[in-house]
């Protein structure tokens, strides 16, 4: 059985932020032993003797690896622009452990086997758990429930038609009442199709002087404020996806405050950038929800950093070059995310790194039911872990996933990834473009 | 250098493209309304939404200039066999285009085909957004018919929100000193107006005694799919320009429109055909605005 | 658009003072008039210095003939054919105030240089009509011709090396008074009124 020293790194545990050395061994942690000045070096040498491989962590962070709740991995049907390979790596070299694979795929994740062959695929990679989400309506058509025991039974636990949204409420309070006596969790992309329809940016002052229809950030509150209402009334946990502007970060607040259970995820690019990046009609800017006015992002970081939204997710969503590089109007929506998404989140919060842990990692992990992520290091838990440069700035370029399409390429940012460890294995490791071999052997 | 949107161009260099147009409507009427300024250099039309007369006027341009012109349309075309944008654009490129003008529905292709073939490009109107060739040669039929912009009452009626004519003609009229009223319902309004120097109303009747100018823009049939209005006879008792309406208008009030005209719409026939109407001096200063145009962007070395 | 005035050095060596220019257009004034033969020509400045030239010559004229001949402007800007090699400059306004056809039309500029405005402003002239004779009237003859051209009517013929620039001072468009200057020029880099 083989054994990494991760040696005097910061690590999270659940006492705080200690300086220990760490040994993964048989896919776990195996021992946390703290480092006391003076002495600190020996106890690790003495170790690396019995260790395979020794990583010097000194000046890093070591925390939980991250988990993230909304990703769009493409395989199968669109393997052109992500595949879960890609995408595994992708996912490792942004410090994750484990993905939940939106199902919005062709076919679309909506029974039992569709979800156990993204999850064994997945498992072939090896290099993050893929923990396939499924739909709520079969064919994503919004009308007929999906097979849910069945997805459910395939280890399902995180249902949306992200990509769409469930606008029928009745067949959504349906959904609710079925799931909530079975467990799991509704996630919804909250836009209203009337009041989206045709849309390709924020609705405002950008879209109005470009020409463009627009999305108003109406569209989100009135589902969100439907939903939240359906959560209540009928008890099923309810997450909303992307929350995109502060209106509906207030309608949550208001929810969670009566005690719904309710939870919420943001994406970084929301975070950072704005309707007015959008201005550039550079189709790297576009998604759904869109980006809106920078009143929003402010309002979108404090809720993060309160806790309002439980979790930063990336909604990573792939395409390639020949399918973005169009005008505006024709670009297909989304953006990559994965890789930038722990530096972003930093960047954009400048929080401790506790809590920033927490948002991309302990949170995530909870509302997606996967277990053995998501926990501050001790003995005995899984060896899923991230250790980081916490003040590193890097400015971005090049990436594992197959495509590029990143309002980030060329922005500067705080905070880089430098190793990943999924199972007690090392998944990445900065600058090594070796990394992704499965099983790590022998000391440097 | 391309010429993509009349939005934040500095009155100075709107005044000097004017002046430049004056010059070559001074050209177009000579004995030989031709000069060899451009002479061997290759200027293609790429309209990827059918405009005639729009193409017409801009091979007019190119040709009064000694350029070669090449035309490219959509239909029966690659793209219509799914050839990408880009791909379409650098093949133009390839064939030697030394300036592309281009029509596409979707705002910005313009400004992405400049970036991707690194060639000027001249916005012959994308999408929603900007045709701002069409907003200078309002502007010199108005600076031709009262001397100048400054001060001039402005009331632009219609479809605002779709209107790349418009949004040309705002920034280009207020930059040279009018005054620019928006009419039209709120569903034809700009959702916001935020960074538009202008006042808006949905009340015609009560600004036609105070206006020197009514734009008239197209009202599109098929935007009726939409429902931004109840029905077309609802929309003309409230913004045609009838002839009663005309006769309200201050004695020396002109009327203009980007055509091609909805007569009876948004138009009478009267009106259409009264001197006071200058839309056939609009389609005449095009040819002189888009000649000022091409050799300011390719007659020198940048 | 307007062009930096340029401001002359005092150690720049003056070659015509402002009589010499007064006295020098005095006389091509008498040499038109007896080349025109008894007929009135019609003077055609080329921009910029051209123009005001061909005012004084006409108001010359009308001084001693009593008789004030048509003045026209022009701007090559349009016919040059070096368009692609030079930024890119605002049209002037071209305006020829009689029909040229069969008329004797005098060109009129303050330097001639290498011919290709005159060429250029020849092609200018037949879009208008089609003159009877096209003389041609210059303030300064410099040499260095690229094209079979020549004056029929020099102020001054001034031998220079194609190094240096000869400056032409107008009070119509310049400051102070009129004079002609010769420049030192970097090397490779020629012209007068930055004409190539």
């Amino acid at each position: 059985m083989s054994e990494i020293l991760l040696a005097g790194g910061a690590v999270l545990t659940p006492d705080g932020e200690v300086k220990a050395d760490v040994t993964l061994s048989g896919g776990r942690v195996a021992a946390v032993e703290p480092v006391r000045e003076g002495v600190g070096r020996e106890i690790g040498a003495g170790r690396a003797r019995a260790a395979d491989r020794v990583i010097d962590l000194s000046g890093l962070v070591l925390g939980p690896g991250f988990v993230d709740i909304h990703a769009h991995l493409r395989e199968p049907g669109q393997e052109w622009k992500e595949d879960i390979a890609s995408g595994s790596a992708a996912a490792a070299a942004g410090g994750f452990t484990a993905v939940v694979a939106m199902p919005n795929t062709d076919p679309p994740t909506d029974s039992g086997h569709l979800a156990r062959y993204i999850s064994d695929r997945g498992r072939q990679v090896g290099l993050v758990e893929v923990a396939p989400a499924g739909c709520i309506t079969a064919g994503l058509d919004g009308a007929r429930l999906a097979h849910l025991d069945e997805l459910f039974a395939a280890g399902v636990r995180v249902f949306t038609d992200d990509g769409m949204t469930v606008a029928d409420a009745g067949l959504l309070r349906r959904a609710m009442e079925y799931l909530e006596a079975r467990g799991g969790v509704i996630a919804q992309h909250a836009e209203d199709p009337g009041l989206s329809r045709g849309g390709h940016m924020h609705e405002g002052e950008v879209s109005s002087l470009l020409g463009m229809a627009g999305i108003p950030a109406l569209a989100e509150t009135v589902v969100a404020a439907r939903d939240l209402a359906l959560a209540e009334l009928t008890g099923a946990s309810y997450h909303i996806q992307h929350v995109s502007c502060a209106e509906t970060v207030d309608l949550i607040r208001a929810a969670k405050a009566k005690g719904a259970p309710v939870t919420a995820e943001v994406t970084p690019h929301h975070l950072r950038f704005s309707d007015r990046h959008a201005a550039s009609m550079d189709p790297v800017f576009k998604m759904y929800p869109p980006l809106r006015p920078p009143a929003d992002a402010e309002a979108l970081i404090e809720a993060l950093r309160e806790g309002v939204i439980d979790a930063a997710a990336t909604d990573h969503a792939p395409h390639a070059a020949h399918e973005k590089d169009v005008p505006f109007e024709e670009a297909p929506k989304g953006v990559t995310g994965l890789e930038t998404a722990f530096a972003a989140v930093r960047s954009a919060l400048d929080p401790d790194p506790r809590l920033l842990f927490r948002r991309m990692s302990v949170a995530p992990a909870a509302i997606g039911a996967l277990h053995r992520h998501g926990r501050w290091i001790e003995p005995g838990i899984p060896a899923n872990l991230a250790a980081v440069a916490w003040d590193e700035e890097w400015t971005v370029e090049g990436f594992a996933s197959r495509s590029s399409n990143s309002p980030f390429v060329g922005e500067t940012l705080t905070g880089r990834v430098r190793y990943t460890f999924y199972e007690g294995r090392l998944t990445y490791e900065l600058g090594n473009s070796g990394s992704r071999t499965p099983e790590v052997r022998g000391a440097p | 250098m391309s010429f993509l949107t009349t939005r934040g161009v500095p009155r100075k260099d709107l005044e000097e493209l004017l002046d430049s147009a004056d010059e070559f409507n001074r050209v177009l009427a000579r004995p030989i309304p031709k000069v060899p300024a451009l002479q061997g250099k290759l200027v293609a039309n790429l309209f990827f939404e059918d405009s005639t007369r729009t193409r017409l006027s801009f091979e007019r341009a190119a040709r009064a200039l000694s350029a070669d012109v090449m035309n490219f349309s959509a239909a029966g075309s690659s793209a219509a066999k799914g050839e990408s944008l880009k791909d379409t654009a650098l093949t133009i490129r390839a064939l030697g285009a030394d300036l592309m003008v281009v029509r596409h529905k979707a705002a910005g292709a313009p400004r992405r085909i400049a970036a991707w073939t690194g060639r000027p490009v001249v916005n012959a109107g994308d999408g929603a957004h900007q045709h701002p060739t069409q907003g200078m040669l309002d502007a010199l039929t108005l600076r031709q018919r009262f001397g100048g912009l400054d001060g001039l009452r402005v009331a632009i009626v219609g479809d605002i929100r779709h209107s790349r004519v418009a949004r040309s003609n705002v920034f280009a009229f207020t930059a040279l000193g009018a005054g620019v009223t928006l009419v039209a319902p709120r569903t034809l309004q700009p959702v916001s107006t935020g960074g538009w120097p202008v006042d808006a109303t949905d009340d015609l009747d009560g600004v036609l005694g105070e206006v020197d100018v009514v734009y008239l823009l197209r009202i599109q049939a098929e935007r009726g799919g939409l429902s931004v209005f109840p029905s077309l006879p609802e929309y003309v008792s409230r913004y045609g320009m009838t002839r009663d309406r005309f006769d309200r208008l201050p004695a020396e009030a002109v009327v203009l429109h980007p055509g091609p005209m909805n007569r009876g719409v948004e138009i009478d026939d009267a009106v259409a055909g009264h001197p006071r109407a200058l839309v056939l001096d609009q389609v005449a200063n095009g040819v002189a605005v888009r000649m000022a145009v091409l050799f300011r962007l390719l007659g020198g070395s940048g | 658009m307007s062009w930096p005035l340029r401001v002359l050095e005092d150690s720049v060596p003056l070659v015509m003072a402002a009589a010499d220019v007064r006295k020098s257009l005095s006389r091509m004034a008498h040499e038109i008039v007896e080349g025109s033969r008894g007929e009135a020509p019609v003077l055609v400045g080329i921009h910029t210095r051209g123009v005001p030239l061909a005012r004084r010559i006409a108001s010359a004229i009308e001084g001693f003939a009593g008789s004030r001949a048509p003045v026209g402007a022009l701007d090559i800007g349009l016919y040059r054919d070096d368009l692609a090699s030079r930024p890119a400059m605002p049209l002037a306004a071209t305006r020829l105030p009689v029909d040229i056809t069969d008329r004797i039309v005098v060109l009129v500029d303050d330097v001639l240089y290498t011919g290709r405005t005159v060429r250029a402003a020849m092609d200018a002239l037949n879009a208008f009509g089609r003159p009877a004779v096209i003389r041609l009237a210059v303030l300064v003859d410099r040499g260095h011709r690229q094209l079979p051209i020549r004056p029929d009517h020099v102020g001054k013929n001034l031998p220079t090396a194609a190094s240096e620039r000869v400056s032409v001072r107008l009070v119509e468009i310049d400051r102070g008074e009129d004079g002609v200057w010769i420049e030192p020029g970097a090397p490779g880099i020629s012209g007068a009124d930055g004409r190539v």
